[in-house]
């Protein structure tokens, strides 16, 4: 940690930790690039510090991103290890956790450190690198979990590809509980998705648009749970997106069996309604689905079913998404969106408070990766984000930090910007 | 009203150009409609009431004036006309040729095979280039729902959709509705069964809209596999046997198999498909006496239709054809007339 950054203390902000259950207007001292104390008596400041005035503001651990897409090595035509970090950074992000699918892909020792190298060079995001779950994501023979959790590895995914092998996933289940590290699946049957591009309902039988069935995610699910059970391995599927999802993570859990899920922020407030643009910005993944299951993912969301929001980053160069909705691939920048995007359509309209809210997207994700974040505990490290919740803004893709510049909430009104960024008690992005 | 004699508008005249809005002239002329909006034909979902009698008229009006689509005027004349399919196509293709042609455009073809978008153009790129060249229409066809809807939002120039995928293919909804127009007058009260591969099928797509709109009463016809039950969420009826619907209908329209769109067989072979839902001499039997046969083509012998229906006194297979080339007339005339007016207002 960066012991010579000054100390500094946050006045007037509003404190918002689920971890410690605060929620109060407070002033936070922040030393040695960790959090000193919440509310120190004057005669407890040290001789010298730089005041940040947070009148009006929301002070919050820093989010904890439990996916993204780097693109790094192999695809920095989509993104790159810093611009994905100072994305991340404006979107309130501290942490983001690495999908594995680079080229080469994060299979090895030396891809590990390559992403971890890089992230610390570039002064950014703290990235926390996923291990692939097989060998170059092939999906047949468990990749080195063991050496990749040595060398770093928070959780192991070959996400966003599925793994459509049921004995493999069993077996890298059963294997990971020697290190106690999670295994995250991307629900998806391939032989029931096929070659669809949207979800699969009314709107794409109008639109003639090839469709991904709700059952192949549902099926999926199912057997993910039923391995965890099976294995008593820790496992975390997500992003999900649909009711039979919702409703299967549901009975598991209430059985008490380890299963944790996440979602995306556009599949809590977009329907398939919007494809009839035939826009391919809408073409992400999971599919935005109907009404219902929106509805049905929002409550989720709410009653803790769903344990927490990812981002979803899935950034895509803009000569790949500006094509027709077979050949655009799946993707969109949207870690600098989420934040907004749930206090919009979720805090605003009385779906989550705010330590909830906050909860879903930095505490609960830390706790998932087994990383230490998530809180503002003293002694923890100094990562926070500065939130204005009051102006209400355009999106404009086109002025995003990412290389990407396709998003489905281009064009929406959203509520609320990070205004700071810290971490490690350092200020890595001002508005 | 008079049909026009060969050769007698080969020069531009005055009162034919789209725009202008001349007194309806007895004598073979044609007053472009004053309500007319849409510089784009995209789909039929979109058009109201109004917009497709309006198209049905016009074509009825140029199929008159053109001796049947067959004599050449020169309304259109200085006006280009670019063929942009990336999809295989003869007929339709042509149809549009010819439609361009009737009216004294000049046409321009494209086709992906040997053009940049084998090497790795992307398809808006290929046509903007094609619009650079100074076009006034893209007529394109595109195996992908959707992509001429994005053309017109990337493109100035007046965008006609030949057939997105399986999603729409408007000028044959609308000449299929000007058949039946013809025969049967109007479409308060009738009842049309789409029959086959719903599913795969931009002709179904085209129709169901166009038909519902102007009061028929549609059923959708076919196996389960390729007929969703969710088609009545949209107020369609659906039906899985033939000879269930066939004493009611006034009029069929028999989809072709599209082999080469389906992934796995929804059917388990050709010989149960034709033996389900081919209409044939015995089956003509259970039908009213004035059904008509329509079939959007190309057809599959034997598959969805029998030769001897497929030639028989109540197929109108072939007069389709010829009014392919009526109704596209009218959307070109249409949809030019529209632009200009769109140019001198801004």
């Amino acid at each position: 940690m960066n012991t010579t950054s000054p100390s500094l203390l946050i006045e007037n902000g509003r404190i918002i930790d689920p971890s410690q259950s605060i929620d109060r207007v407070g002033r936070l001292l922040i030393h040695g690039g960790r959090v000193a104390a919440i509310d120190p008596a004057e005669g407890d400041l040290p001789s010298e510090f730089q005041r940040i005035d947070a009148t009006e503001l929301i002070l919050s651990p820093g989010l904890v991103d439990l996916g993204a897409e780097l693109r790094e090595p192999g695809n920095e035509e989509d993104e790159t290890i810093a611009t994905a970090g100072v994305a991340a950074l404006s979107g309130g992000y501290t942490s983001v956790l690495c999908c594995a699918n680079t080229h080469p892909c994060i299979d090895s020792h030396g891809a590990v450190e390559f992403v971890r190298q890089k992230a610390v060079k570039a002064r950014g995001v703290r990235v926390h690198v996923i291990g692939c779950l097989s060998k170059g994501r092939a999906g047949e023979q468990m990749a080195e979990l063991g050496l990749l959790h040595e060398a770093g590895a928070v959780a192991f995914s070959d996400a966003p590809r599925p793994v459509p092998n049921d004995a493999l996933l069993k077996r890298a289940l059963e294997y990971c509980r020697m290190f106690d590290k999670p295994i995250f699946d991307r629900p998806e049957n391939p032989e029931l998705a096929g070659a669809g591009v949207m979800h699969e309902g009314q709107v794409s039988l109008v639109l003639g648009l090839k469709g991904l069935p709700t059952e192949a995610e549902d099926l999926a699910v199912a057997r993910d749970v039923r391995l965890a059970e099976a294995t008593e391995g820790r496992l975390h599927v997500g992003p999900v997106s649909t009711m039979g999802s919702v409703d299967m993570i549901r009975r598991v859990k209430s059985r008490g069996i380890q299963v944790t899920a996440s979602v995306c922020p556009q599949n809590l407030c977009l329907s398939d309604d919007e494809l009839r643009s035939f826009d391919a910005k809408y073409k992400v993944h999971p599919p935005l689905r109907s009404g219902r299951h929106v509805e049905t993912l929002r409550r989720a969301v709410a009653d803790g079913t769903i344990d927490a929001i990812q981002s979803g980053h899935m950034p895509r160069a803009r000569e790949k998404k500006m094509n027709d909705l077979d050949l655009s691939p799946f993707g969109a920048a949207t870690s600098e969106t989420t934040l907004s995007t749930v206090i919009t359509y979720m805090i605003n309209e009385g779906v989550l408070d705010w330590i909830t809210a906050i909860e879903r997207l930095s505490t609960t994700p830390a706790k998932i990766a087994g990383i230490d974040a998530g809180t503002l505990q003293v002694g923890d490290a100094a990562d926070i984000a500065i939130i204005d919740p009051r102006p209400i803004w355009t999106v404009d893709s086109n002025a995003f930090h990412s290389r990407c510049s396709s998003s489905p909430l281009d064009g929406h009104s959203l509520n609320g910007k990070v205004v700071k960024t810290l971490v490690g008690g350092e200020v890595r992005f001002e508005a | 009203m008079p049909q026009v004699a060969p050769g007698e508008h080969d020069e531009p005249r005055e009162h034919d150009k789209p725009g202008e809005h001349d007194a309806p002239n007895e004598s073979g002329g044609i007053e472009f409609p004053e309500s007319w909006r849409q510089r784009h034909l995209l789909d039929l979902e979109r058009l109201s009431v109004e917009e497709i009698t309006t198209l049905l008229d016009v074509a009825q009006r140029l199929k008159e004036m053109t001796g049947g689509c067959r004599h050449k005027l020169s309304l259109l004349s200085g006006k280009t006309c670019a063929n942009l399919f990336f999809e295989n196509s003869t007929r339709t293709r042509n149809s549009f040729s010819l439609a361009a042609k009737r009216l004294g455009a000049d046409t321009v073809e494209f086709s992906s095979t040997g053009s940049s978008v084998a090497k790795g153009e992307t398809f808006v790129d290929t046509a903007k280039t094609i619009e650079a060249m100074g076009v006034d229409w893209v007529v394109t066809r595109h195996s992908t729902p959707g992509t001429p809807h994005l053309l017109a939002r990337e493109l100035d120039c007046c965008v006609l959709n030949a057939g997105d995928g399986p999603h729409g293919h408007p000028t044959q909804g609308l000449l299929d509705m000007l058949t039946i127009r013809q025969h049967l007058g109007s479409f308060e009260g009738l009842t049309v069964a789409l029959v086959g591969d719903i599913a795969h099928s931009r002709t179904a797509r085209s129709n169901l809209w166009g038909l519902s709109k102007l009061g028929a009463h549609v059923i959708i016809c076919g196996p389960p596999t390729l007929v969703s039950q969710r088609w009545t969420e949209l107020g369609f009826e659906v039906a899985h046997s033939l000879d269930d619907i066939l004493p009611r209908c006034d009029v069929l329209n028999l989809l072709r198999i599209q082999f080469e769109r389906q992934g796995a067989r929804p059917f388990p072979s050709v010989h149960e498909y034709a033996a389900l839902y081919a209409m044939d001499g015995a089956r003509m039997r259970k039908a009213k006496d004035d059904i008509l046969i329509m079939a959007p083509g190309p057809i599959n012998r034997g598959v969805e239709i029998t030769p001897e229906v497929a030639d028989g006194p109540h197929s109108v297979i072939l007069e389709q054809v010829n009014n392919g080339i009526a109704v596209r007339m009218a959307a070109l005339y249409l949809l030019a007339g529209a632009a200009e007016r769109f140019k001198e207002a801004s």
